[in-house]
């Protein structure tokens, strides 16, 4: 009975995993560049250094074209900011708001319970102004991809030439990491694109990094509470377990004493 | 059992006119169960607390989802990032779907291998197999049937105390020495099988919550744009590829919801009179084969339907059914069953009696 246990969980196991090809499909030919994630494994957090320099990178470069509707300024305590920073970041956009008490639309200085401005009022817009393509919001694009983490960060880093004989339309780019290889985004990132205050390295490269740092907290706000939740609950169970199994073996003895 | 036997005088007084406490002690604590249930009789409790960790999580959800079609994604936003560890229930709620329906198929596999759906438990299986169908249906179209289920189920558990628990021999019992009252013994049994379950479904739920999804679910839907490879859920890719192996709509929606009405005249596919695929020894390989086969149809599912996949599928659909309208069939007369023991009691007991759990279970006529 143990071999057919076995043999059923083996084949679960085994039934659960094929589904990966599916999920990661899309891919085609793609080969995603890999980087070493804090945030990954069951004890991963936030690098908040990297995410704040992620966040100015996102508004310096991203959000000319990139939405992140699911962000409001106050999130980014989350960043290591305190109340006054980020006061003053919220302060920095301008917001409509209203109706007011004649009726009519205003903007004001934005304050913490603000979500982050959009570029573009809507997606005909936003449509408009990029030849036709429709620059997706990035508040869950981590999630919204295979192997977000590694597909960002590879799409951002995989601009080049096209290979010879490929001939790439009017206004599409060629990205190695992109399925079919033809994007409509123009390369965001070449190198010192920004400057940063603590003096990190700006490199394409380290750039990427940050970005897909502070994008992967914007996916999944939850992350670190989640992680640190489930160390003490696995804790917990795994000792129920052995509990239980040890309450179940007393109970049993008398019936397997008188069997055996 | 008479009111008197319980010592407080409130539970006595309340028992006498409404014998709820005489009812649980009658199918909760004393019920005689078989004795020598293996771990695979687990996932029927475990299916039961699925689906309660289902409903308590989805009504509370449901309390702050928006369905409606411009709302529903950014209310399921909300709930991940402002509502007071929604994250958690809807991780726990996505993530219990798959566990539901992993224990569900393991307790079908369960019943197909040890015949627990053989006389006189036809109705009891058919019951069982409408809780998959409204399962399956709760997965697009909820709010309601999630009630439906929790009313089949209860009806699934009566029909199940009316004979008792198959049991891996799959022979009736005979008498007090084959059984054990239900409480302490399986319900410890059933409570450490729940922590490991849960340990399983923890480690799912806060490490690795979006394994069994799929990233298209985290973009908003597109009516002018669909996806380039429709995918469902993993626990239907076996129906889908039935449904994607006939080159006809209408037959391929025949030929899915055909998959799961054979399971409803099973129990007058396979006559053998032997319950256990233990002394069964061609079921056995054919039973094997079809799980194989279960498996291949759900590899197929999840694969572009071209080429060789459909190939795959279409042998595996016509496999599907073959089992069970040809194969079971044929092997109810054809197959010779190994000799079965006397009772559940003899091969451990040597023939007599007497064990200390049996001592205080009922003189209830099990047949």
């Amino acid at each position: 009975m143990r071999k057919l246990f076995l043999t059923l969980a083996t084949a679960v196991i085994t039934a659960s995993l094929s589904n990966v090809p599916v999920l990661a499909a899309g891919g085609g030919d793609v080969v995603l560049r890999q980087a070493d994630w804090s945030f990954s494994g069951p004890f991963g957090t936030f690098d908040k250094a990297s995410m704040q320099r992620g966040f100015q990178a996102y508004t310096e470069v991203c959000a000319g074209c990139h939405s992140m509707n699911y962000i409001a300024f106050r999130n980014l305590a989350d960043l290591g900011y305190n109340e006054a920073e980020i006061k003053a970041i919220a302060a920095e956009y301008e917001v409509v708001d209203g109706p007011n008490d004649e009726g009519e639309m205003f903007t004001r200085n934005g304050i913490p319970a603000d979500r982050i401005p959009a570029p573009y009022p809507n997606e005909l817009a936003a449509r408009a102004a990029n030849n036709g393509a429709y620059p997706p919001d990035l508040s869950l694009i981590v999630k919204a991809r295979a192997n977000g983490a590694d597909y960002l960060y590879s799409l951002l880093t995989s601009y080049q030439d096209a290979p010879a004989g490929t001939a790439v339309p009017e206004g599409m780019y060629y990205n190695a990491a992109y399925s079919g290889h033809m994007i409509a985004m123009p390369q965001p990132l070449y190198g010192d694109d920004v400057e940063y205050a603590d003096g990190a390295d700006t490199s394409m490269d380290a750039v990427a990094k940050d970005l897909v740092n502070f994008m992967a907290w914007t996916a999944e706000p939850a992350l670190e509470e989640r992680k640190r939740t489930g160390v003490a609950v696995m804790i917990f169970l795994v000792l129920l377990s052995g509990l239980s199994f040890g309450a179940m073996r007393f109970i049993w003895a008398d019936v397997k004493k008188t069997g055996a | 059992m008479s009111a008197n036997q319980f010592q407080n005088p409130v539970v006595r007084w309340i028992d006498h006119r409404l014998p709820i406490f005489s009812f649980l002690n009658h199918e909760a604590t004393e019920y005689p169960t078989p004795k020598n249930l293996n771990y695979f009789w687990n996932f029927g409790s475990l299916a039961g607390i699925s689906l309660v960790i289902m409903i308590i999580t989805g009504i509370v959800l449901s309390m702050n989802y928006t369905a409606h079609v411009d709302y529903a994604f950014d209310s399921v936003e909300r709930i991940m990032r402002d509502v007071n560890h929604g994250w958690l229930l809807r991780y726990i709620h996505m993530n219990g779907a798959s566990f539901f329906f992993i224990v569900v198929f393991i307790h079908i596999f369960r019943g197909l291998y040890y015949g627990s759906y053989k006389a006189p438990r036809e109705l009891l299986w058919m019951l069982g197999v409408v809780i998959l169908l409204l399962m399956m249906a709760t997965a697009f179209m909820g709010y309601v049937l999630p009630f439906v289920i929790v009313g089949v189920v209860i009806l699934h558990l009566v029909a199940l105390h009316r004979f008792g628990s198959n049991n891996p021999l799959g022979i009736d019992t005979r008498g007090p020495q084959d059984t054990i009252p239900f409480h302490p013994y399986y319900t410890i049994k059933d409570f450490f099988g729940l922590s490991v379950f849960l340990t399983f479904f923890a480690a799912a739920v806060f490490f690795f919550p979006n394994f069994m999804g799929h990233p298209d679910n985290y973009i908003p839907a597109n009516a002018l744009q669909t996806p380039a490879h429709i995918v469902p859920e993993w626990y239907f890719l076996p129906f889908y590829a039935i449904l994607r192996a006939v080159p006809d709509k209408l037959g391929g929606v025949l030929a899915m919801f055909g998959a799961i009405a054979v399971l409803f005249i099973l129990p007058w596919l396979d006559r053998s009179p032997v319950r256990s695929g233990r002394f069964r020894p061609i079921f056995k390989i054919f039973f094997w084969v079809f799980f194989a086969d279960c498996l291949v149809l759900g590899y197929v599912g999840a694969m572009p339907a071209e080429g060789i996949y459909l190939v795959i599928g279409r042998v595996a659909t016509v496999w599907y059914f073959l089992h069970f309208l040809l194969i079971l069939p044929i092997l109810s007369v054809a197959e010779t069953p190994r000799p079965l023991p006397q009772s559940i009691s003899t091969p451990v007991f040597g023939g007599s009696g007497a064990m200390a759990g049996a001592s205080a279970a009922p003189k209830r006529k099990v047949e």
